[in-house]
């Protein structure tokens, strides 16, 4: 904004966040608007910094993959499979292969409940909260069978180095087969509900739109690089787990809809067509589950032990269900890492809101950012501290202006 | 191409149970404690709880007797939920503190520590007794 009061107003400033009813997850956003059309764009992340990295590096990877679990709401398998993956590098664990195979299917059942809650999450951006209500109950049936996998509905816990902590019990099966088949059926009916509705058309096709080269240039990994036109996918490019064994093409949206727009549109078709994808890797991993072993080394005090004497850095990826997650850890022959670095998903993909929201109006604000399946509490690393200042007031400091105010004006 | 596809959907929900967990009283009752105490003398009756899952993991249990105080449990916690109380060879568990996990469990030589499928935890004291086991 202009000082000068003779100057015209435009274009004006309109902060949101950071938190905000419209957004679900905690960002600054600062919008230099002309009218209803934003201008320019610009947003700071890092208001939920909690500090998991430090945490882990006073605790030893036993106790860090259990935090990995929580350092996001929805991936309660995508960080601690990525932190294992990079402890099994350095230590030179060999994975059993059927251990492969369970972190395949759970890592597919978490796809499913993530891109369904996202789907449910867009519809709710557009005021459409009766689809929102359908994705959610329609989601609940991967929740429960996860749970009856796992043993919980969020942090599953399944994950250790060297394998998983369960295996699957034959009871389970049928039940694996059940929701499998639930989702097969299901899939036309939420293509054509998403897909052909009149509301969701009007409010999703070319807005927000992110180009092939915009999305290449700017690192976008997931399924918002793949709405681009970009064809990657971690699962593809650099198999990991039982992925190798399986075939899978990353989803595209030109193979359904018969061109690429990397419009919000677009990411919908290609989350809604990775649930059905998901289903087909996991039929792929039930057929081809060797029986045997799950985990490298069960007793967990001889692995506690030899992480004193692990030497070495790796990079543990996976494709998650927002994309690429990246863990790097170094070991130096301590029990607890000297280094350990997260990088979440959506870390690589914020930058790309800033082409998506130029040029469209403020209303497309909430849809446009939810479009990215943004997960900030993930990607938060940092909080920035210059000379001793963060910025940021907390209670006791409001507290105490507010005494000072009162002096104030009675003295 | 453009409908409303999701008509139908709706219409057909009309019919259909709800897919949701039944509250335990199937109106807000005026008085909660009224509504309880009714419950405790037959009168009214509450929806029971959802069942969990086998292996559910649930607030912790412990049984003190083969408990040698090896510290073991605390070593993995990662919540550093486990105090160890060297001089009694005991350990105490700060549930408000637990992330159930079943890591301490895993590790006890003794088997003293289990899960429990208890999940009804909330409380406003996160000290009160029935949140620390030991
Ligand atoms: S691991 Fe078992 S025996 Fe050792 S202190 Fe803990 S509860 Fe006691
Ligand atoms: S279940 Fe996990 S968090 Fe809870 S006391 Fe045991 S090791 Fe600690």
């Amino acid at each position: 904004m202009s000082d000068d009061p003779q100057k015209k107003m435009t274009p004006y400033t309109v902060p949101i966040g950071p938190t905000h009813p419209a957004l679900k997850e905690p960002v600054m956003f600062t919008f230099q608007m002309n009218g209803e059309q934003i201008l320019k764009a610009d947003f700071a992340p890092g208001q939920t910094h909690r500090g998991i990295e430090w945490m882990g590096m006073r605790r030893n990877p036993v106790q860090i993959v259990h935090l990995t679990d929580r350092i996001c709401g929805i991936c309660g398998v995508s960080h601690s499979l990525a932190f294992a993956r990079a402890m099994e590098q350095i230590m030179e664990i060999e994975v059993p292969e059927r251990a492969d195979y369970v972190r395949t299917i759970i890592a597919e059942f978490e796809r499913i409940q993530s891109h369904l809650l996202w789907a449910g999450v867009a519809a709710h951006e557009l005021g459409f909260d009766t689809l929102l209500h359908l994705t959610w109950r329609v989601r609940e049936q991967a929740m429960d069978t996860i749970e009856l996998l796992t043993g919980n509905r969020v942090n599953y816990g399944i994950i250790q180095v060297g394998g998983v902590r369960r295996d699957f019990t034959p009871d389970q099966f049928p039940a694996i087969e059940e929701t499998l088949q639930y989702y097969s059926d299901l899939k036309s009916k939420l293509l054509k509900i998403f897909l052909e509705d009149k509301t969701i058309q009007m409010r999703c096709r070319d807005c927000g739109v992110l180009s092939y080269d915009d999305a290449l240039k700017l690192c976008t990994v997931g399924p918002t690089a793949r709405a681009s036109g970009l064809n990657m996918d971690v699962r593809v490019d650099y198999p990991f787990a039982a992925y190798g064994d399986l075939a899978i093409e990353p989803i595209l949206p030109d193979a359904y809809m018969g061109e690429t727009r990397g419009d919000v549109f677009d990411r919908i078709v290609v989350r809604l067509l990775e649930v059905d994808q998901s289903v087909d890797i996991i039929r792929q991993c039930l057929d081809r589950m060797p029986a045997g072993e799950v985990i490298a080394e069960p007793k967990l005090a001889k692995l506690l032990n030899q992480f004193k004497k692990a030497h070495g850095e790796a990079l543990g990826r996976h494709e998650a269900p927002r994309g690429e997650v990246l863990h790097y850890v170094r070991m130096d022959g301590k029990e607890h890492p000297t280094s350990w670095k997260v990088k979440a998903s959506s870390y690589s993909n914020l930058m790309s809101w800033i082409p998506m929201l130029e040029g469209e109006q403020i209303a497309d604000i909430p849809i446009i950012v939810a479009s990215i399946d943004p997960c900030l509490s993930c990607t938060d690393r940092v909080a920035v501290v210059r000379s001793g200042e963060r910025g940021i007031m907390t209670k006791e400091e409001l507290h105490r202006l507010s005494v000072e105010k009162t002096r104030r004006l009675s003295a | 191409m453009a409908t409303l596809p999701m008509i139908p959907e709706l219409l057909r929900q009309l019919f259909r149970t709800p897919a949701t967990n039944a509250f335990p009283a199937k109106y807000l009752p005026s008085s909660v404690t009224e509504f309880l105490a009714k419950v405790g003398r037959g009168e009214a009756a509450i929806h029971p709880p959802v069942p969990v899952p086998k292996d559910f993991r649930g607030k912790i249990t412990y049984d003190p007797t083969g408990c040698t105080g090896c510290s073991l449990c605390a070593k993995v916690c990662p919540a550093h939920a486990i105090e160890v109380l060297k001089d009694e060879k005991r350990i105490r568990i700060y549930v408000s503190q637990c992330i159930f996990c079943s890591q301490c469990t895993d590790i006890c030589p003794k088997g003293s520590l289990a899960m429990s499928d208890a999940f009804l935890l909330a409380d406003e004291n996160r000290y009160a007794d029935h949140l620390i086991v030991e």
